[in-house]
């Protein structure tokens, strides 16, 4: 079953008209001694049905968040998604379509991706959004590519410890072979000290990259962040976590010059880590150094107004080794996605839901840390995530979570060997009172040395129970 | 008047109070206690729409865009096949798509498995030693590979600045290594529309890296010198790029490992028919030969008697390119297709990708100049130069009139080696029918009036829109009179 509708009597007419007498003939510039003789050593074809039982099968195997209750966050969530946003995604009008170089056969892409442009400038509070990026960790690199654009003689780039470790990661990945001199700001407590980035910072200095909030839940203080960078002449770079705008402050009104972010949150699901979209957005002075696709706002030869992708000089199919980065595919349909989600939401609706991430977090954390042995790690502000730590092995407590229909939090050793006792817990509004209740109840029975109250699910028994994603 | 409704902006469309999503009530007896100084007055200044307002809004834009699903969208170098609806269904699975990227190896044992078979799918498709999953598309695959290149050298202790590309060479190449810190030298194209030996060898010294070459072309040729590139490359300690953009046209028939690329990326969105998604997403995972392997990202999927792994530790791997595993979603797909496929259908894949293109390339052969031969592979890039010369009708209103006919336009003024070119790519899942029907209106355009070209296309809702304006003043989000 390859989808091929050539029948035998077309194979022969086309070959006729072609010339050839065979298929194999049209293949002759491929020398023998470079074919491969054998079939490739690949499972048989397999039915639609079959297929699917044996993805179901598989599928049985893995723990989803409908199955064990989700309080994994760390740059992914488990947020609601409404249904119109499948809905809309889910027409292979958008789905099937490329990348929208034919304007006119192109227009319902190119206009979904300027409301797109323009929500993530009303989010951010910045004047320019691009069309998506990767994911949060390469949009970071990108973020800092573009500064150097913007300051070619500076190479010192200071990120924040408290910075997404995989993202930093990325970055330093990203810019092994490059000419900059990259340095890691401790946050020991938390949170960047806005006086350790003013004694880092000289004229040597490129940007800054922190996170708000923060990779440990905590909230950072971008204001004066921003105003100790600038002071260094040095570029403000910001990943944010686009749910929390319900909320807080906006990048563009504390002082971030370019404002990154993971959109997963924005109608996506985990997905096991992608696809994802990452979102960039900068002030209006930077937009000839964006990396990636910009739609644009024009008129047709009758004067219609429409759109199309523009500035496209920034480019690598026109410019080459000179573009501003190497991106060409992007995240289109989760940037549609992240359209649908937003509009849906409406600003009451962001707001109500950052709301219920906040009140639902920080009432996990009274409740976790009634637990005996069980204290939060920070004395920070933070927003839908929190660091705790705990008196025993955070890797057995959190296999052991999992044995009681819980995927408890994220092990912070894993990371940061100095909080090998701490674990990261995510709140969204998708958790209810009685899961948070459930969960800290689990951690106490544990304390107790009680058996769970629950059969032991095997490995096997992943019980996909339903879509939770309603 | 646009009979279409709601297809204003949604901010045009915004009404306070209107909302299409309603959260449920606060469950948890705890206040928001941010303190005041972090939070913003006011919610963002989103629209405000209802859901049937955004529900039509976003139908009848849908219903604005050509798709594989709609059209035939003949797009060289893209690769615009049939995306089936089975993979979609059960890439939603929530199984698999509510897993997090962080939970336990234990708990997804089912996914490890899945994508711990596809690394291994794609290295025997390759022909090669080892396989990343990590690069979200092409680009990034080539990039990371060529970070893999360059930690390999220096892990031998060898300078090597340069890495080479072929003129015809799709612009992400030179893009991704200078991203990689590498100086770029271009080789030319010879008669034939292939490498041009004598420049590759010219500019071939012990500073090369990396040649990267596109195999097929994006001509649509097969570069029958391969074996000498290959050696030549190989004899100066340099190793050779692979561009996988082009799989399609070979799939079981030749691997690049056997005739000598040591990298590779492939787009699983295009070989293996990951839905394009209006620009993506993509998945541009990585194969390499066994001395690269200990340097690609980290994690690999291992398999440990029954169980499976994530690796992290690697320590000689470059790090990461990106956050989390991959796009997933997309290498789900690419799975279930080749399951679907298997052996033998992922041979007929190609030969039907090749000789569709063929077949369309008979019909248009005398229609247009093709400057490189009446045979291709999987695509073929046919030139309006001659009409451009003699009738002022240039590649791209020839592509503007198709949309007129209900084709999208095939890839125009790329390569760049060829003026005035249209890239052809039919895939194989197009029938003779369609082919026949695509070249008929190509027959009919050639002949038609210049200047109702210039002006075409004349059935759609717009006709080329003004890009210069669009760049000199750009308006890139809408704002508020």
């Amino acid at each position: 079953m390859s989808y091929v509708l050539n029948t035998p009597e077309d194979r022969r007419a086309m070959l006729a008209a072609v010339g050839v007498s065979s298929i194999e003939e049209l293949f002759e510039k491929i020398l023998a001694s470079l074919r491969l003789n054998r079939p490739l050593h690949a499972p048989e074809a397999m039915s639609e049905m079959e297929l699917t039982a044996e993805l179901q099968r598989l599928s049985e195997y893995n723990r989803p968040a409908g199955d064990a209750v989700c309080f994994l966050g760390g740059g992914a969530y488990d947020h609601f998604i409404p249904a119109v946003v499948d809905a809309v995604a889910g027409r292979s009008e958008y789905y099937t379509a490329y990348t929208p170089y034919q304007a006119e056969a192109s227009q319902g892409s190119l206009q979904a991706f300027f409301e797109f442009q323009t929500l993530i400038c009303q989010l951010t509070g910045l004047d320019v959004a691009n069309a998506s990026l990767y994911e949060g960790g390469s949009a970071v690199a990108e973020a800092v590519l573009m500064a150097l654009n913007v300051h070619p003689k500076r190479h010192k780039v200071l990120i924040a410890e408290s910075l997404h470790p995989e993202y930093r990661q990325t970055l330093a990945t990203y810019l092994a072979n490059l000419d900059l001199q990259l340095q890691t700001l401790p946050t020991p407590d938390g949170f960047l000290d806005p006086d350790a980035v003013k004694r880092a910072a000289d004229d040597r200095t490129l940007c800054v990259v922190a996170q708000h909030p923060n990779f440990f839940g905590c909230l950072e203080e971008p204001e004066a962040l921003a105003k100790v960078v600038h002071e260094a002449g040095a570029l403000f770079i910001v990943s944010f976590d686009p749910i929390s705008l319900g909320l807080l402050k906006r990048p563009g009104q504390y002082g971030a010059d370019i404002a990154i972010a993971e959109g997963q949150c924005l109608g996506n699901p985990m997905s096991y880590g992608g696809p994802y979209l990452g979102l960039l957005a900068c002030r209006e002075e930077f937009v000839r150094k964006m990396p990636g696709r910009l739609v644009g706002q024009t008129v047709d030869r009758r004067g219609k107004r429409c759109w199309v992708l523009t500035l496209q000089t920034r480019e690598q199919h026109i410019r080459r080794e000179k573009a501003t980065s190497n991106i060409c595919t992007n995240q289109g349909l989760m940037a549609l996605k992240a359209t649908v989600y937003l509009a849906a939401l409406g600003p009451q609706g962001l707001r109500e839901t950052a709301e219920l991430c906040v009140r639902k977090a920080h009432y996990a954390a009274e409740r976790l840390t009634q637990v005996p042995g069980v204290r939060l790690r920070f004395d920070r502000p933070f927003f839908k995530e929190f660091t705790l730590q705990v008196e025993d092995s955070v890797p057995s407590l959190l296999a052991d979570s999992l044995e009681r229909g819980y995927h408890a939090g994220l092990h912070l050793g894993r990371w940061y060997p100095s909080l090998d006792s701490c674990l990261s817990i995510a709140v969204t509004e998708k958790r209810t009172r009685a899961e948070i209740d459930g969960l800290a109840s689990a951690l106490e029975d544990r304390h107790k040395g009680e058996a769970n109250g629950i059969p032991t699910p095997s490995i096997r028994g992943g019980r996909v129970r339903q879509d939770n994603r309603g | 008047m646009d009979k279409r409704q709601s297809t204003e902006l949604l901010f045009e469309l915004s009404h306070p109070g209107r909302r299409a999503h309603r959260l449920p009530v606060c469950d948890v007896p705890v206040e928001n206690t941010l303190p005041a100084s972090a939070l913003a007055e006011e919610p963002p200044p989103l629209p405000e729409v209802g859901e049937i307002d955004l529900i039509r809004h976003f139908v009848n834009l849908s219903t604005r865009n050509m798709a594989i699903d709609t059209n035939f969208y003949p797009l060289g170098s893209c690769t615009m096949k049939y995306n089936p609806k089975r993979h979609e269904r059960l890439a939603s699975h929530p199984g698999l798509a509510d897993l997090h990227p962080l939970q336990s190896d234990d708990s997804c044992q089912g996914m490890l498995a899945i994508l711990w078979e596809m690394q291994n799918l794609l290295a025997e498709i390759a022909g090669l030693d080892g396989v990343s999953l990590q690069p979200a598309a092409g680009a990034q695959g080539e990039l990371t590979a060529l970070l893999v290149a360059a930690a390999y050298y220096r892990n031998k202790g060898e300078k090597r600045s340069r890495v080479l590309i072929p003129d015809s060479a799709h612009g992400t190449n030179p893009a991704s290594a200078a991203l990689a810190g590498f100086d770029t030298v271009s080789v030319k194209s010879n008669a034939r529309g292939l490498v041009d030996l004598d420049d590759l060898r010219s500019k071939l010294d012990d500073r090369a890296a990396v040649f990267m070459i596109t195999n097929p072309n994006t001509l649509g040729l097969f570069d029958d010198q391969i074996a000498t590139i290959t050696d030549l490359l190989h004899q100066r300690g340099a190793l050779v790029y692979l561009d996988g953009a082009n799989m399609n046209a070979i799939l079981g028939i030749t691997r690049p490992g056997d005739f000598g690329a040591d990298m590779m990326h492939y787009n699983v969105h295009k070989t293996f028919t990951g839905p394009h998604g209006g620009g993506g997403p993509g998945s541009g995972p990585i194969a390499v030969r066994k001395q690269l392997v200990p340097f690609l990202p980290t994690p690999l999927v291992v398999q440990t008697g029954e169980r499976y792994a994530l690796d992290f530790d690697r320590p000689k791997s470059i790090g990461r390119v990106r956050s989390f595993f991959g796009n997933v979603g997309i290498l789900l797909r690419g799975w279930l297709y080749i399951r679907t496929l298997g052996p033998d259908g992922l041979r007929e894949v190609s030969e039907n990708a090749v000789l569709n293109a063929n077949y369309l390339l008979s019909r248009l052969k005398n229609v247009f100049d093709v400057p490189h031969g009446d045979r291709c592979m999987h695509e073929f890039v046919a030139s309006a130069r001659a009409l451009r010369r003699e009738r002022k009708i240039s590649a791209m209103d020839i592509g503007k009139r198709l949309l007129d006919f209900g084709y999208h336009a095939p890839t125009v003024y790329f390569p760049l080696v060829v003026p005035e070119a249209m890239m052809i790519e039919p895939t194989e899942t197009e029938s003779k029918e369609t082919l026949d029907a695509f070249a008929d209106a190509l027959i009919r355009i050639r002949d038609e009036d210049a200047d109702f070209l210039h002006n075409a296309p004349h059935d759609l809702a717009l006709s080329r829109p003004d890009e210069v304006k669009a760049a000199k003043e750009p308006i890139l989000r809408w704002r508020a009179d």
